[in-house]
């Protein structure tokens, strides 16, 4: 039984977005019996919906609202109005993810404390740690099902994976396997074994990978405690006399605007879109936007340090074959300041198909030098790089007054320079990558850019202390007590891990904090 | 003649009147064609020696020697319309008088492609060149007949992925 509230339903908890944050804690929360509203920008996509075919699926799912772009970072050339591929659909980018869940380290909850002060870096420690998401990580990971934690095994290496192994091993890493994955890897009564199809990114077509469109947003609808609507677009938080949120603005799917009255507002619109809306609630108590005493919101954007390193061979590879993140590389996701920089990487295999492969293995390259690398697309295997990148203030989302978007709201713009502790990152990784693959008989290697963003983090970071950030512990707004962030905009540092576990403990934990305040009488 | 076809004229009927362009098609009037009259296809808003040369700067920007020339036209086959073809017919008049400009009496006339690539090189901060090289993006690599000339599978699904097909078939490592 699917619920419906009424728009003047003073008693309900709004949530603005329904990926891996705000569908896990729509689910969590109607799971504990609080009435939810969750609001989605866009349509619902389910497995039989999904397109496996890049650009296809690039119109059907892709966020592609007005977004400009600015900094010195090489998307703001090549794709000046895409910072970020990310998903406008129930479900968000869970729908588009790969599947990679791995647990912060303990030393990366403590970035400051531990990498020591990095100039023009706004490091700064989480209010929480290793200890304190320990318990919350155990049920993410079960609510997932992620390989190699329970008693899942792992998933099987494709032919991708195999090269990444066997040169990794050459090169004497250690840490090399097929990952820990929010993709079945065997038939348990929940959802079904990977098939090795590829196009993670497209959405899974069997249901495999975890995404919230398919297991908590109808998991949380079936309880009778959420109702999701579908392709309204929130323009607004609304706030009363006392600085208390009482509800948001949105235009609904006919374009007509709609107001949905709140106890509890949660924002989880990823790290663009919800300190956009906290900057176009500005107000006449709040004339620098919602919750932003701190002038921290829209700061600290992070989108870790990528790239890909993609290696030609004599022979065929068929990297597309499988799952598109089908394996790891962990030995220098350490912190090792010896190598010329803080903190460490990921490299974990990738395979892009031949029309986004001739997108963005070189973006505006052309001639020779670059058609005979595509020449050989059959014979390459190709990884990404995941590393933390260095929050800095002047990083950060802004809003274009004199540029709105479709609704006339201001839209977002996207500023964007690498940190240099990021280029020698970069760096380091590109070198160390384009060696796994010649110590395998690569005949040619590409150091290929970053894509736009994925991971998105930052701009309402978590901070113990009010003037350093925008959100308690708990992802409260330090202002208003009865607003919540509930996505990686919370982040306070970026670690070198996917985002999406901790994204989902992070909701699974503030559930808790809601539902428990609530019944005290707190919120 | 259909827009765009393998057989219909016969290669006489086809070729009669037809001139080179280049290396890679033929021209005659209101169509361009494969020299063996493999396929052939109607110009209806530029003139074939456009979209010839067209067809030539579109191989000399992404160069693939076993993709047959019949998928470049495809490619470039939506700028022959009457809203882009005044764009277009400046643009090529640019490229022909930069060539000229050197001593060749067209684009198509210099047989070396590193001569036709110097004068890209040349352009290839304009607005012509950059829309004819990123229409060639989505243009020419996501045409689905283009994909097994470089290997590429596509979808794997309707087969039931490559579980039991080849995801881990490496054999060579």
């Amino acid at each position: 039984m699917v619920a419906k509230f009424d728009l003047t339903d003073t008693s309900v908890v709004v949530i603005v977005g329904t990926g891996a944050g705000g569908g896990t804690l729509a689910n969590e929360l109607a799971q504990k019996g609080v009435k939810v509203v969750a609001l989605e920008a866009g349509g619902r996509y389910l497995p039989e919906d999904y397109v496996n075919d890049e650009w296809e699926s690039f119109g059907q799912l892709a966020w592609l609202d007005k977004r400009t772009t600015s900094g010195d970072w090489r998307v703001a050339r090549d794709f000046s109005g895409l910072p970020s591929w990310i998903v406008k659909a129930v479900g968000g980018s869970t729908t588009h993810w790969a599947g990679a869940s791995l647990r912060f380290q303990d030393h990366e909850w403590k970035a400051l404390t531990n990498y020591g002060r990095v100039d023009g870096a706004n490091l700064l420690d989480w209010p929480i740690d290793g200890a304190e998401m320990a318990p919350w990580y155990d049920l993410a990971e079960e609510k997932m099902g992620v390989t190699r934690t329970g008693n899942r095994p792992g998933l099987p290496g494709n032919n991708n994976y195999k090269v990444l192994e066997k040169g990794a091993l050459a090169l004497g890493y250690t840490e090399v396997n097929t990952g820990r994955m929010a993709i079945q890897s065997i038939d348990d009564g929940s959802r079904i074994a990977c098939k090795q199809t590829g196009f993670c990114f497209q959405g899974c077509k069997w249901g495999s990978k975890w995404s919230t469109a398919y297991t908590e947003i109808p998991l949380g609808e079936v309880t009778g405690n959420l109702e999701v609507r579908e392709r309204v677009h929130v323009a607004k938080i609304l706030h009363d006399g006392a600085g208390k949120v009482t509800g948001v603005s949105y235009f609904d799917a006919d374009g007509k605007e709609q107001t949905q009255m709140a106890r509890i507002v949660c924002v989880a619109g990823n790290s663009i879109e919800s300190p956009r809306l906290l900057l176009n609630s500005a107000s006449e108590m709040f004339p620098d936007g919602l919750a932003n005493s701190s002038g921290q919101v829209g700061r600290n954007y992070m989108r870790h340090v990528t790239g890909s390193v993609y290696g030609v061979f004599d022979k065929p590879v068929k990297m597309w074959r499988g799952t598109t993140m089908a394996g790891i590389v962990q030995d220098e996701s350490v912190h090792k300041p010896e190598r010329g920089f803080v903190g460490g990487y990921e490299l974990e295999t990738l395979a892009l198909g031949l029309p986004f492969m001739a997108a963005f293995l070189d973006p505006g390259a052309w001639g020779r030098e670059f058609t005979t690398a595509l020449d050989s697309y059959e014979n390459m295997a190709g990884m990404w790089i995941v590393g933390e990148d260095m929050p800095q203030a002047t990083n950060r989302i802004t809003v274009n007054v004199d540029q709105p978007d479709q609704f006339g709201l201001p839209s977002p713009n996207v500023h964007f320079s690498d940190h240099p502790n990021d280029v020698a990152m970069r760096n380091h990784a590109y070198q160390q990558g384009q060696a796994i693959y010649q110590a395998v008989g690569a005949t040619r290697v590409f150091p290929t850019p970053p894509y736009p963003s994925t991971h998105n983090l930052g701009t309402n970071r978590m901070s113990e202390d009010p003037k350093k950030g925008v959100v308690n512990k708990w992802g409260q707004s330090h202002d208003v007590s009865n607003l919540f962030v509930s996505d990686g905009s919370q982040f306070t540092t970026g670690a070198a891990e996917n985002p999406t576990l901790t994204i989902v403990a992070l909701a699974i934990r503030q559930a808790d904090r809601i539902a428990s305040e609530m019944a005290a009488g707190n919120l | 003649m259909t827009q765009h076809e393998k057989r219909g004229l016969s290669r006489r009927q086809l070729l009669s009147g037809a001139i080179a362009a280049g290396t890679t098609v033929v021209v005659g009037a209101g169509f361009v064609a494969a020299p063996d009259a493999a396929w052939a296809t109607e110009v209806v808003a530029l003139k074939p020696e456009t979209m010839a040369t067209l067809v030539q700067m579109a191989r000399d920007i992404y160069p693939h020697d076993h993709v047959p020339t019949e998928f470049y036209v495809l490619a470039v086959k939506g700028y022959d319309t009457a809203e882009t073809a005044a764009e277009i017919e400046a643009g090529i008049d640019a490229l022909n008088g930069a060539a000229m400009g050197i001593g060749h009496a067209s684009y198509v006339a210099m047989g070396w492609e590193r001569d036709r690539v110097d004068v890209l090189r040349g352009i290839e901060k304009s607005a012509f060149f950059q829309k004819i090289r990123g229409g060639l993006v989505t243009g020419l690599y996501n045409q689905k007949a283009v994909w097994p000339l470089f290997g590429y599978e596509g979808e794997s699904f309707s087969q039931g992925g490559y579980l039991e097909r080849g995801f881990d078939d490496i054999a060579w490592l």
